[in-house]
């Protein structure tokens, strides 16, 4: 059966919020609640009430990418003492570690905070298309419920969204 | 209780009014960049003719080899660590009243970061070698010395600048989609549409978008303290009377977060009112800004004279010597005047009734600056005017025009970038400005009122 995309627009978070309460609560046949996506021009955290707790995993990126920084920060300067001859040490280290650690702390950081981006626009799934059911609406004062369903099950989601006041219901046919 | 931002703005107000500002400033705005322009051509001017006479031009001598492009670079990297103060470290502190603000200095550490880059290839001479400080491995086998603070120095900055842009870009990755959706054509619809990265506001967008923002400011804190403490090792890792200092670190770290602050009041009150932001940039806000820096004001107060204390108890003549000399040579009109500026006058900020005036407070936010770049001359030049070898003793030094014309410049070009910035992109956060209005708006509705100023 052929999905359909429909987004809602709600004047404030609480509409929203207890239209998505009912969605679930509703158990409509052909919807998914994870294929419901909410839109608004600010972030609610108070959303994984409804929606549940969503893991994130962009601290992993992070994590690595600022290990992956130091240790290549670290290799990078102790191999180029390690064959720069011409230097004399006078019977210092060859490697010597304070120094080395300055720098190895700068490019722990530089790594961290790129592949922290990195792993932001993967899990944001960044760059996108922009989808077709889109309001300019959700970026200025109004928050968005985009559900995916089958056609059978649109005729329930418009009850809900009318049902809590939806200030308009926008429809397309989905793959 | 005085409110920093009224809670019954309208959302798509605050759009109207931070769009607007992109397209409409006060005549105003034209000036300031033309006066802009008209310092850069200067600077450029004494570039060029530096570049083909030789640096000899700039007055520069033995024992004198460092003097007014070190003394400003280090001013602008001070300068720019407000913007990770204000942006990161109130972030991490929940200070709502940062978020009309923050993205102004956040664009201020950008762009000063970027001007205390030019003096770096300045200062060099041969500036077509500046790629020599890079470490990178090469047939002539020479690699840099790690060891030296002066390699530090680029790792650091360069790791600060990069991620300052990243931390500022992907901040406006919100306010970018909301340009992109209220623009129709141009090139400023296609800049915003690529730059916004098709943003949806979507729970997913939002909940990626908290957690990174939150972890580069957590990386940016320790950064922004270790870049100035760097640049301090620059000095005081020498043996130079006047530098050999155990507190530079800290007092510079100070002093950067100072001449920052008071150059985010000068930037707001110009921003103000070239783009009609009473709304937003408000006078409680100023308020809460000018207790942060008379607080730092006096933090780098103190930090001063813990140095001049470990100088005059040490234990080195030649240290307690060129203290003297400070104080009481041929640059002691200029240190007196760093003390004047940096400790008493923002004794001012103390009295309330400054606090929000926007005139006084203006032309009190420059003088703190000035006292600032003094400050950064104090250390440089009386140094090498009063160094361990008597034949430096007298030989005195006054900076060329060609030096005074390329610090004047800068502050064309730090202005030029800052201005534009500020009328490509939204330079007050629109979606920050909205859940600052939404949670005053939920604590409204679930608590009384608190009597009395907080």
């Amino acid at each position: 059966m052929s999905k359909r995309h429909l987004l809602a627009l709600f004047n404030n978070f609480d509409e929203a919020e207890a239209a998505i309460a009912d969605l679930r609560a509703a158990n409509i046949k052909g919807f998914d609640m994870d294929d419901l996506i909410l839109k608004s021009p600010i972030e609610h955290p108070e959303v994984e009430r409804v929606l549940g707790d969503k893991p994130i995993y962009v601290q992993w990126f992070t994590l690595i990418g600022a290990c992956m920084g130091g240790l290549l920060a670290f290799s990078l300067v102790s191999g180029a003492q390690g064959n720069f001859f011409a230097q004399i040490k006078g019977g210092k280290p060859i490697v010597p570690l304070p120094p080395n650690f300055i720098l190895t702390y700068e490019m722990f950081i530089l790594g961290g905070v790129f592949i922290t981006i990195l792993g932001f626009l993967i899990c944001a799934g960044l760059p996108a298309k922009r989808s077709p059911l889109y309001s300019a609406k959700v970026s200025e004062d109004q928050i968005g419920i985009l559900v995916k369903g089958d056609e059978l099950a649109v005729a329930a989601f418009k009850a809900i969204f009318t049902k809590h006041k939806a200030l308009e219901i926008q429809e397309e046919a989905g793959k | 209780m005085e409110k920093d931002i009224r809670e019954d703005i309208a959302w798509a107000q605050i759009n109207k009014d931070v769009l607007k500002s992109l397209e409409n400033p006060r005549r105003v705005y034209w000036v300031i960049l033309l006066i802009a322009i008209a310092m850069v051509g200067v600077a450029v001017g004494c570039e060029i003719y530096q570049y083909q006479t030789g640096l000899g031009v700039a007055n520069k001598n033995n024992s004198h080899v460092w003097s007014l492009y070190i003394a400003t670079f280090i001013f602008w990297i001070g300068m720019s660590h407000s913007g990770t103060l204000l942006s990161a470290i109130l972030h991490l502190m929940h200070a709502d009243w940062r978020k009309p603000i923050y993205r102004f200095a956040e664009a201020m550490t950008t762009f000063s970061l970027m001007t205390a880059g030019l003096f770096v290839m300045v200062h060099l001479g041969r500036l077509w070698q500046v790629y020599y400080v890079m470490p990178y491995p090469n047939e002539r086998w020479a690699w840099p010395n790690f060891q030296s603070p002066l390699v530090w120095d680029m790792f650091a900055i360069a790791t600060y600048l990069s991620s300052s842009v990243l931390f500022l870009y992907v901040g406006m990755i919100p306010d970018l989609a909301i340009c992109r959706d209220n623009l129709h054509a141009g090139w400023r619809k296609k800049l915003y549409t690529v730059m916004s990265l098709g943003w949806e506001g979507t729970d997913r967008q939002w909940r990626n978008f908290r957690i990174t923002y939150l972890t580069i400011a957590c990386f940016l804190i320790p950064l922004a303290v270790s870049v100035h403490s760097i640049v301090a090792s620059d000095f005081a890792m020498s043996n130079m009377p006047g530098w050999h200092v155990t507190s530079f670190p800290p007092y510079f770290v100070a002093g950067a977060l100072y001449s920052g602050c008071a150059a985010i009041i000068t930037l707001f009150i110009i921003l103000r009112y070239v783009f009609r932001f009473e709304e937003y940039m408000t006078l409680p806000i100023m308020k809460k800004l000018v207790r942060l820096t008379f607080a730092i004001a006096m933090v780098w107060t103190y930090l001063n004279m813990i140095e001049f204390a470990s100088v005059w108890y040490g234990h080195d003549q030649t240290a307690k010597d060129q203290l003297i000399f400070k104080a009481t040579g041929a640059y002691a009109p200029y240190f007196w005047a760093m003390i004047f500026f940096g400790s008493i006058l923002p004794l001012m900020l103390a009295f309330k009734r400054f606090q929000t005036h926007l005139p006084i407070l203006f032309v009190i936010s420059i003088l703190l600056n000035v006292g600032m770049w003094l400050e950064r001359w104090m250390i440089i030049s009386p140094s090498f005017a009063h160094g361990h070898y008597p034949w430096t003793w007298d030989h005195d030094q006054w900076p060329s025009l060609v030096q005074w014309g390329m610090v004047f410049g800068s502050f064309g070009w730090f202005t030029l970038l800052f201005m534009v910035f500020c009328k490509v992109f939204p330079s007050v956060s629109m979606y920050e400005v909205k859940e600052m209005v939404y949670h005053r708006s939920l604590a409204q509705k679930h608590k009384p009122a608190v009597k009395g100023e907080y």
